[in-house]
């Protein structure tokens, strides 16, 4: 198993910096994903790794071995990095059939014939690809391709596996089959992964830990869990998380030896609030956080309901407190009227707060 | 000056060369390049402002490499001047303007008849419109001597003179009429081919939106179809202008037994009068009215747009309908290709086929030319065509010639492609492309002149080269190289970069990735790039007449030569042989290629 270690990297195009200094180590085994908007980098990073990019400065050492510095005069060409990498478009090999995809490189290597057959067949049996062998990746659905291009990769048995939104060009189905089938993947070879995306549903459900990119540089480095609840910064909170997180700014203020936040139309407990009170903040409440009850609660909020979006498993119900929206998700098919009032109830554990000036947490822990 | 920093950098930079073989590949090509084609310019400049050996003669007392104004002074300033200068100059831009002015009309006129109309045999017409381009320019002079020959200028009569038994004038015979008439009808092909590709690509719904906005049929011509077609239009005159500067065939031909110099031909005489430094000159000023004649077309049509490229883009577009008209003009064109193909060919297959040249009478057939052994009465006694060893080796030497510029051709355009796409954005890439583009504002002639004065000597390991067959290979493979890059540069801009770097991530190395991906990926290109370069090569006159010597004679030398010493079946015996060649490998290039998966050929 192999570490990942990016330590100060930096690359601009022309007068634009897109990648900012970055740190970043990759423990030996782990699943990173890179989560952040489109442009913000994630692939420039990960072209650095792989060595198509030559950041302008910075470190990059694969395993034991420095692969990469601009101040000692290092290039390690990607030829001799031996990582694996996906790319969004597959980069299938046109006039080549799947079988010659498969084992270009592995004659590259030296391999003998024998070897190479039987890789190259262990490799398409791993993705069920024996079949279609004798294809052109032009015969292949989407999905297919995928397969191909992921047995080209594992078939040279890399230690490091870099992915660039694999499953971007992918159906919606068939890619919740795919992100099961890639994790499944990153277990048996017992790799290094590095995964990029922009979409926050594959980074919580496939990572061992997130780093949430933004404009080049890391926004916040943890666990998915801690990603999804303490974020580091509002545009974390806010790229994490569908339906999106309920943002309520306000003002703090003391009443019968509580601290509130009260907003426009709206209060929510403020314990903690690492602020004094008469300071503006920012709450942020996950909608799947807000208690709801169909009758009055003593201390909860009476609240018009606005419109119901059922998705099936759950529903997505907004309500107006004043002129404040809020979400909320309830779990099952709600088969309820919109227009009928509801009394909304606070978890003050639940409770984020931001400095709307510097955007940074300000909750305690 | 070497700091720390600046070593570091320094050593970064040669670590990441080796990380980059496309710099690699950039640099080595900026550098030969470089010296190819800009390196022969400043030395001919230098030649013309030295005194040279060849000078001492009216300088019995000037010091060799010397700064003199003599050739100059006798080009621009001299009783020799109206001749040497003045005359030729006026000359080649009259036959610039007349051929680039008809040739491009006709062109034009045929390129919207066949693309935008419902004339009928498209395909038929279409592949015969582009055989000229497949010929010499000057075969249609050779049928044009063959026709209009006269008596006055000495030898035999030709078709007409023995037919109608009038002489025709002089004015018909040789000098500016006909050469302006031949070369017209050869050049307007290419005319063609840049225009018929832009009209394919001139969307006709722009121009239906036009009539929708209630434009009339004229306007809609005059706004909207005219200014999509500028670009190709610009880029068809300037290309046919400067290919007329530098032709020579047909000039030396028609124009030399009166005495019409245009410049090519008064470059040719310079030289063969061993006053290269006259040449030189008449090349430096052919060259820079070739750049100015560039420069204005960029900018009246704005500098990114001024060379299209063609493309077989197709919209679906509606066919105007000529109704009553479509007949007559199917019939009319087909009429005109078949004269600019048919005819000329036709008529050199009879000249060759006569035993007394000049009597056309039909007892006076034979295959003697052809395939007679040598004959003392005949011909000075050279042995027909078929079995003649001088012709039989100019035949060796042309396809030799063309085959190795062609693949030199097709493995400099890949690489200077892979250089430019890859370091797309960079001053190398742009230096590349630019200088690989250079060799097109060249005439032809004068590229020939330049060559001289570079490779007379030998510059450093390099032997000198000229009167070598390696110099006409070199000279051949630069000036197809703007063609020949161009193709490259679009074929590797086809392939994704991600082809390349996937097989870098596998661990595959350079040269397997370009056997194995980028080589098989650009083949369609590249084959019609080289297909393209043989046929220029074998056809070449303009380029290498200067160059050419005894030793090392190919195929366009032996029938100038044969038409120099007034022996027309020879003459003509060859250039069928020539032109016969050229279609059948054209042919079977495309059939081999076709059979071996390569689609989508098509000339450029
Ligand atoms: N070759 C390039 N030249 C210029 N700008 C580039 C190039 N590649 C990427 N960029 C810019 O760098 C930024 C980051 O790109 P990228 O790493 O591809 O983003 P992501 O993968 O996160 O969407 C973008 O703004 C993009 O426009
Ligand atoms: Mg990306």
């Amino acid at each position: 198993m192999a570490q990942i270690g990016l330590s100060g990297i930096r690359k601009a195009y022309g007068r634009e910096v897109v990648v900012h200094d970055l740190d970043l180590t990759i423990r030996p085994g782990e699943f990173l994903t890179i989560l952040g908007p489109s442009g913000c980098g994630k692939t420039t990073t990960l072209r650095a790794i792989a060595g198509l990019e030559e950041p302008d400065d910075g470190d990059i050492h694969l395993g034991e071995k420095l692969v990469f510095s601009r101040r000692r005069g290092v290039i390690v060409p990607p030829e001799k990095r031996g990582v694996g990498l996906i790319f969004q478009s597959y980069a299938l090999w046109p006039h080549m059939t799947v079988q010659r995809n498969v084992s270009l490189a592995l004659e590259e290597k030296g391999l003998g014939r024998a070897e190479i057959e039987a890789r190259a067949t262990q490799a398409l049996e791993t993705v069920q690809m024996t079949a279609l062998g004798a294809r052109y990746p032009s015969e292949l659905s989407g999905g297919q391709q995928q397969r191909v291009a992921v047995a080209r990769m594992i078939a040279l048995r890399p230690q490091i596996l870099l992915m660039d939104e694999p499953l971007s060009n992918l159906d919606a189905k068939l890619r919740l089959d795919m992100r099961a089938e890639l994790l499944q993947l990153h277990r048996d070879l017992g790799s290094t992964t590095v995964y990029v995306t922009h979409d926050q549903a594959e980074a919580l459900t496939l990572s061992d830990r997130i780093v949430v990119m933004d404009r080049g540089r890391v926004m916040q480095e943890a666990s998915p869990y801690e990603v999804y609840h303490h974020p580091r910064s509002l545009q974390v909170a806010e790229f994490i998380g569908e339906p999106r997180i309920n943002l309520v700014p306000g003002t703090l203020a003391r009443e019968a030896g509580t601290l509130y936040l009260v907003g426009d139309g709206v209060r929510l407990p403020a314990e903690r609030a690492r602020a004094a009170k008469g300071e503006r903040l920012v709450a942020a409440v996950r909608p799947e956080n807000i208690e709801l009850s169909t009758v009055p609660v003593a201390g909860w909020q009476e609240v018009r309901l606005d419109n119901v979006q059922p998705t099936g498993a759950t529903t997505i119900l907004q309500v107006c407190a004043g002129a404040t929206r809020l979400r909320l998700v309830r779990p099952g098919f709600l088969r309820i009227e919109a227009g009928i009032p509801l009394w909304i109830g606070f978890d003050a554990d639940s409770i984020e707060f931001f400095d709307p000036d510097t955007q940074g947490n300000v909750s305690a822990p | 000056m070497t700091s720390p920093g600046a070593a570091r950098r320094l050593r970064y930079h040669t670590v990441r060369l080796r990380n980059r073989p496309d710099l690699v590949i950039g640099y080595v090509c900026l550098v030969a390049l470089g010296f190819l084609v800009l390196g022969p310019l400043v030395e001919i400049v230098r030649d013309a402002l030295t005194l040279q050996p060849y000078d001492l003669a009216y300088h019995p007392d000037g010091v060799v490499g010397s700064f003199s104004l003599f050739h100059l002074e006798r080009v621009f300033a001299s009783p020799l001047s109206p001749a040497l200068f003045f005359r030729p100059l006026l000359n080649s831009l009259a036959v610039g303007f007349w051929v680039t002015a008809i040739g491009v009309s006709i062109g034009s006129l045929l390129a919207w008849l066949l693309v935008r109309t419902d004339i009928r045999c498209k395909g038929l017409l279409g592949a015969l419109i582009v055989i000229p381009y497949m010929m010499p320019s000057w075969v249609m002079a050779l049928a044009w001597i063959s026709l209009f020959k006269n008596d006055r200028i000495g030898g035999t009569q030709g078709f007409v003179a023995s037919f109608l038994g009038v002489q025709p004038p002089d004015w018909v015979s040789y000098g500016f009429f006909p050469i302006v008439v031949t070369l017209a009808l050869h050049y307007f092909a290419y005319a063609y081919l840049l225009m018929s590709g832009a009209l394919a690509t001139v969307d006709s719904e722009l121009e239906e939106a036009g009539a929708v906005c209630g434009m009339g049929r004229w306007k809609r011509l005059w706004r909207i179809t005219l200014p999509l077609l500028m670009p190709a239009l610009g880029s068809a005159i300037v290309l046919t202008f400067i290919r007329i500067l530098g032709t020579f065939g047909t000039p030396a031909l028609l124009g030399l037994p009166v005495r019409f110099f245009t410049f090519a031909t008064q470059i040719y005489a310079s030289i063969n009068a061993r006053n290269n430094g006259d040449a030189f000159v008449l090349a430096l000023v052919l060259i820079v009215i070739a750049i100015s004649f560039i420069w204005i077309n960029s900018r009246i049509i704005g500098i990114r747009k001024s060379f299209v490229t063609l493309t077989g883009k197709g919209f679906r577009r509606r066919e105007i309908r000529l109704g009553l008209w479509r007949l007559p003009l199917t019939a009319a064109v087909g009429l005109f290709v078949a004269s600019t193909v048919l005819v000329p060919l036709s008529i050199l297959l009879w000249e060759s086929l006569i035993l007394v040249a000049g009597d056309y009478s039909l007892d006076n057939l034979t295959t003697h030319f052809w395939i007679g052994q040598g004959n003392v009465r005949l011909a000075y006694g050279e042995a027909g065509v078929l079995l003649n060893n001088g012709i039989l080796t100019a035949l060796w030497n042309s396809l030799k010639l063309a085959t190795l510029a062609a693949l030199f051709n097709g493995v400099l355009g890949l690489l200077v492609g892979y250089a430019v796409v890859r370091g797309r954005g960079t001053r190398l890439s742009r230096g590349l492309e630019g200088i690989a583009f250079a060799p097109y504002i060249f005439p032809s002639i004068a590229l020939g002149a330049i060559y001289i004065g570079m490779f007379s000597a030998p510059i450093g390991p390099i032997p000198a080269l000229y009167g070598t067959f390696a110099i006409l290979v070199l000279i051949t493979v630069v000036k197809n190289l703007p063609f020949t890059s161009r193709t490259g540069i679009a074929a590797m801009l086809q392939i994704d970069t991600s082809m390349e770097e996937s097989a870098r991530v596998l661990g595959i190395g350079w040269f397997r990735r370009m056997a194995r991906i980028i080589m098989p990926l650009s083949m369609s290109g590249l084959v019609s790039g080289m297909l393209l370069t043989f046929i220029t090569a074998m056809r070449e006159l303009s380029l290498i007449v200067l160059l050419l010597s005894p030793a090392n004679m190919v195929l366009t030398g032996v029938i100038f030569y044969y038409q120099e010493q007034s022996m027309p079946q020879h003459s003509s015996a060859v250039t069928l042989l020539l032109v016969l060649i050229i279609i059948l490998v054209n042919v079977l290039v495309r059939l081999v290629s076709r059979g071996a998966g390569v689609s989508g050929l098509k000339n450029s």
